[in-house]
């Protein structure tokens, strides 16, 4: 291994042109009970072969859904990530660029973004997408720094079926933003309109998802509509891979979509990096955080691109910014534009269309009590009778993840499972999962 | 984009603003140098009418690509009129920043403040010492 | 060139997707989708020389030298890009269960370890995505350790050299901002910040070296100024690559330090991210880590969540996995060596600022750290030529420019940081460039505000593109171009 160049008689020479007789010369400002008088301890170097010896053995110890048949899901899902993706993003070129500040040197990574913005403001119907937040709940707690810029108000409310880590953020940073979180129960599975229009009086906005954390469908126009009526902004929380089968949150009012853009081409990997998207309508686009990409020309009058409305953002900003974001998740937000792209509208909606169908097959194969008497998407949670983290604990001894407990963030679900389907599924690993749960409910039984 | 000028009928304050006064009522604007230091105005966010600016305190924003920059009330008073012609055409505070590229005109509360702004000698010889 | 979006033909398709072969299943009719979102349509081959056509318009590490000051652009090993494609790790599930992901587990632990020993602290969070996440994380622990102890304490203390993070950071964690000033050396004005830090003090931001590339030299003293005080120091990570292995912001004083693990540890930027941003803490801020974390009992190892003072999560799962894999790759390829690393990123950097000092103007004569701060203010004032010209001109010689007109407080300023990456040979063509252009701008100075002259595009308009607004493709509605 070695990633410098430096040979001695280029430090000799080098030193020579400072005019310092050594290295330790250099930091000769560092006061001496501030410097570290031992070498770090830390592990002795490592070859790149003895190195990928170990990560190997690493990777090894994990199961991924190479090596175990999953039915995981709960906000990361195992859609298929084709190749052409990992080529590209393996260009060294836009693999190693930094953020384009000088558009002249990064005309391929701003139109790559002014393409990907363009992406996201079809699937969700918006106007205007900015470059990339860091996840999926990163954008909820930007999209109520936004409301309450704009309104002026301090409370948000949260629909409670939203994915729970998305909550767990918001509840970290509202304090520090002056908001007030609100929450709203579900009523069987879903969030009840008239309940959810309720609490969003005097709110700054309400976030509620779509499909939601169990899976289920959520009245959303009716949804949005009860916020809206309130004054409060109307926020949609989607999965990219469902806006094919699923109405555009613009088409039933939203001010703002958001969402983890995982599933549309990024690589699960263990929950990160992925991007978060933040779309909105045109009137709250000085109010947006992070990078955006606008279209202009050069001095001979050819097209090109640049970042644009830079002040709103924290090196120009400062504390008045509309977010201290700047390294964002853009190489990711462009694995989801080629994927998208390899896709097209058809492919788009064969996924989620395959996705739907196949959960409404393990549903009847299964045969398990529902949890909730309500229409699904591509995950279902049923009743196992038994605790299901036991469940899933004597399945993966078999080959098979089963889902995701819910108990672990809902009370009185213990034994709730929450099954997912993707496309990469198929009616043989449906039937091996009833298999499965019928030998661990037996031996319970 | 203009030539540099300061015109001697307009008195300025040390934030880079220019006031013209007639009677009781006083329009404000930013001088050549602050124009030109901010590069081509994209943006003004002015305050709405009958407002009351408060002399040293901000009273709006212009923004260009590269800059904020927070508008500084040279005067006290309550805004009578913003300059709704700038909107979409925001670079004629740059063209015309003493002329058509006004931003605010403003009932003054208190005419007496008039008195502790700056001649345009006076000003350029602040531009100097920058 | 072409948007993808005018490449499309309707019925082209790249992609296609296994017939389930199941029974077909539909969303309530309410809920369906009206219109077709307008994808592009392209057949794969058309896609790739797409997006190849792309990169090629776009310079990175691995095409040439990226003295971008603060940015820390060295070199990303390709080890890494093949280990975070391991099956174990790429197809691994975040709710998969601790049994079932051991490896993953295990890596985390022993990066959190050796970012601990690097800095001199002593507990860390992965969790955060990126740096300015990771200040934002660093001051909500400092909420909380303040709300827990019962004091009220609403006022951050930040130099007048910080990066606009900081500032931006403060207000969304709900403090108020107090801002020192920088003294004749560069360093923090300590007199400034005595009659600055009282009893609503929280804490200090503070980045060391400092983005002018300085060290404070009085980091002993400003600490027990702060601590004297009972509030806290936060080591703004973004300069790192110049202390490794050499000096820990632990030693010197500070309690909460976030890493940029794109920085420092290789993860490549990838045109704006991905980064990761994790917060070391002093053994008293532990009670209030974001969970969870890796915690490691015998051989195993599992995530962590039994923290009752916890402030929460800052993100999904536990945290940005795919990069801790390349820095932890980085890092166990350097080994103690990172204090090499380190030396060799500050002899680049005061060798590339010995040959240029005598052509730009120094804010300060001192050796510097990793990186350091020249001004074009003659240059502008005798011909005419800004940071931004010399930084146009400069990719014209094949060099990516250096960060311009940041410190906020140096006028006209380039802030170059070349790294251990480079060669010698390499430093001495970047310096006849930057050489040959303040001469040129005596010589032929419209040459230098034409530039740059080889790029796919001239200087943009962004005025224009502010006004305009056009951030999306408009389709049959778009403006035609080209």
């Amino acid at each position: 291994m070695s990633f410098t160049s430096l040979t001695d008689e280029d430090r000799a020479a080098m030193l020579a042109a400072i005019g310092v007789e050594s290295v330790a010369d250099l930091f000769a400002e560092i006061p001496a009970d501030v410097r570290l008088d031992r070498p770090l301890r830390v592990d002795p170097a490592l070859t790149e072969a003895e190195l990928w010896a170990h990560l190997s053995e690493l990777a090894g110890r994990n199961s991924g859904t190479g090596s175990e048949l999953s039915f995981l899901g709960a906000g990361v899902y195992d859609h298929y990530v084709p190749a052409v993706v990992d080529a590209v993003m393996q260009r060294g070129e836009l693999l190693t660029a930094y953020t384009p500040y000088q558009p002249e040197m990064s005309q391929g990574t701003l139109q790559a973004i002014f393409e990907y913005q363009t992406a996201i403001c079809e699937l969700t119907g918006m106007d205007v997408s900015n470059a990339s937040g860091y996840d999926g709940t990163t954008v909820a707690a930007d999209a109520c720094f936004v409301a309450k810029q704009t309104t002026g108000r301090t409370r948000v409310v949260l629909a409670e079926t939203l994915n729970p880590q998305v909550r767990q953020v918001v509840r970290t940073f509202a304090p520090g933003f002056g908001l007030e979180v609100v929450e709203v129960p579900h009523d069987g599975g879903t969030t009840d309109p008239e309940r959810f229009g309720a609490a969003c009086a005097d709110a700054a906005c309400a976030i509620f998802p779509q499909p939601n954390f169990f899976g289920c469908l959520e009245p959303a126009p009716e949804l949005a509509a009860a916020a809206a009526a309130t004054g409060a902004l109307p926020v949609a929380h989607v999965d990219l891979m469902t806006l094919g089968v699923l109405e555009a949150p613009g088409a039933y009012g939203c001010a703002l979509a958001i969402g983890e853009g995982q599933s549309a081409g990024n690589h699960m990997s263990y929950g990160g990096p992925h991007f978060g998207f933040l779309a909105a309508r045109s009137d709250y686009i000085r109010k947006l955080p992070g990078r955006i990409v606008g279209e202009t020309t050069d001095h001979e009058g050819r097209r090109g691109f640049v970042l644009t409305l830079q002040t709103r953002e924290q090196h120009i900003r400062r504390e008045k910014a509309t977010s201290n974001i700047t390294t964002n998740q853009t190489l990711l937000a462009v694995a989801g534009l080629i994927y998208l792209s390899w896709l097209g509208p058809e492919g788009l909606r064969d996924v989620g269309a395959a996705s739907l169908s196949l959960a409404e097959h393990a549903k009847r194969r299964l045969g398990l009590p529902l949890a909730f008497d309500r229409p699904t998407f591509q995950e279902f949670a049923v009743r196992l009778g038994r605790p299901a983290p036991e469940v899933i604990r004597e399945a993966r001894k078999l080959g098979v993840h089963p889902g995701y407990a819910l108990g672990r963030d809902y009370e009185g679900m213990d034994d709730v499972l929450l099954v997912c389907l993707t496309e990469k599924r198929t009616a043989a690993d449906i039937d091996r999962l009833a298999e499965v749960l019928g030998r661990v409910r037996a031996v319970a039984a | 984009m203009s030539d540099e000028s300061y015109p001697e009928e307009l008195r300025y304050h040390e934030a880079h603003d220019w006031v013209r006064v007639e009677g009781d009522t006083a329009t404000f604007g930013i001088t050549w140098y602050a124009q030109d230091t901010l590069g081509e105005v994209v943006f003004y966010s002015p305050p709405e009418v009958g407002a009351t600016v408060t002399k040293n305190a901000d009273y709006g924003e212009l923004e260009s690509t590269k800059a904020v920059s927070p508008l500084i009330a040279p005067l006290s008073g309550e805004v009578v009129e913003v300059n709704a012609a700038l909107d979409g055409n925001e670079s004629t505070v740059n063209d015309d920043p003493y002329g058509e590229g006004w931003l605010v005109k403003v009932r003054l509360s208190d005419p007496g403040e008039v008195d502790g702004l700056m001649s345009a000698g006076a000003y350029r010889e602040l531009l100097e010492s920058l | 060139m072409k948007l993808i979006y005018e490449k499309s033909r309707a019925g082209r398709r790249a992609g296609r997707v296994p017939d389930p072969g199941v029974q077909a299943a539909e969303v309530p009719a309410e809920l369906a989708r009206s219109q077709p979102p307008r994808l592009p349509e392209l057949a794969e081959p058309e896609l790739v020389r797409h997006y190849t056509e792309l990169s090629t318009r776009t310079f990175g590490i691995d095409t040439g030298f990226y003295p971008l000051g603060s940015c820390t652009m060295k070199y990303n090993p390709r080890i890494n890009e093949r280990a975070v494609g391991l099956p174990g790790f790429a197809d691994l599930h975040p709710h998969q269960e601790d049994e079932g992901a051991q490896g993953a587990l295990e890596l985390m632990w022993r990066l959190q370890e050796m970012l601990a020993e690097v800095v001199g602290l002593d507990a860390v969070t992965l969790q955060p995505a990126a740096g300015s996440q990771g200040e934002l994380t660093g001051l909500t622990l400092m909420r909380a350790y303040f709300a827990d102890r019962g004091e009220d304490r609403t006022e951050v203390v930040i130099p007048d050299t910080a990066h606009g993070t900081n500032p931006a950071s403060v207000a969304m964690a709900g403090y108020t901002l107090v801002r020192v000033q920088t003294d004749m050396r560069g360093n923090v004005d300590v007199d400034d910040l005595r009659g600055k830090v009282g009893e609503h003090t929280a804490g200090l931001m503070l980045t060391n070296p400092s983005t002018l590339g300085l060290f404070e030299e009085r980091i002993a003293e400003i600490a027990d100024i702060f601590h004297s005080a009972g509030a806290l120091l936060y080591y703004d990570g973004a300069n790192l690559n110049a202390v490794c292995g050499i000096s820990r912001p632990g030693d010197m004083g500070f309690d909460i330090v976030h890493y940029n693990l794109h920085k420092t540890f290789s993860q490549p930027h990838g045109g704006g991210g991905p980064g990761g941003g994790p917060v070391a803490v002093r053994r008293e801020l532990e009670p209030f880590l974001p969970v969870p974390t890796v915690a490691r009992d015998g051989d195993a190892f599992r995530l962590d969540y039994d923290r009752p003072k916890t402030i929460g999560k800052v993100r999904g799962f536990g945290g940005p996995f795919g990069v801790f894999v390349r820095a932890y790759a980085f890092m166990r390829m350097w080994g103690p060596g990172l204090r090499d690393m380190s030396e060799a990123a500050v002899l680049n950097a005061n060798y590339v600022l010995a040959r240029l000092r005598d052509a730009y103007d120094l804010p300060v004569d001192r050796h510097c750290m990793h990186e350091f701060v020249v001004s074009a203010r003659h240059l502008k004032r005798e011909h005419g030529i800004t940071a931004l010209d010399v930084a146009k001109r400069l990719m014209d010689h094949g060099f990516h420019p250096p960060t311009i007109y940041f410190p906020l407080i140096v006028p006209e300023a380039l802030m170059i940081e070349p790294t251990e990456t480079e060669t010698r040979e390499t430093l001495d063509a970047f310096c006849e460039a930057m050489l040959a252009i303040a001469q040129e701008a005596a010589d032929d100075p419209q040459t230098l505000k034409d530039a740059p002259h080889t790029r796919p595009v001239s200087r943009l308009d962004e005025a224009a593109a502010a006004k305009r607004l056009l951030v999306r493709y408009g389709f049959e509605d778009h403006p035609t171009s080209e």
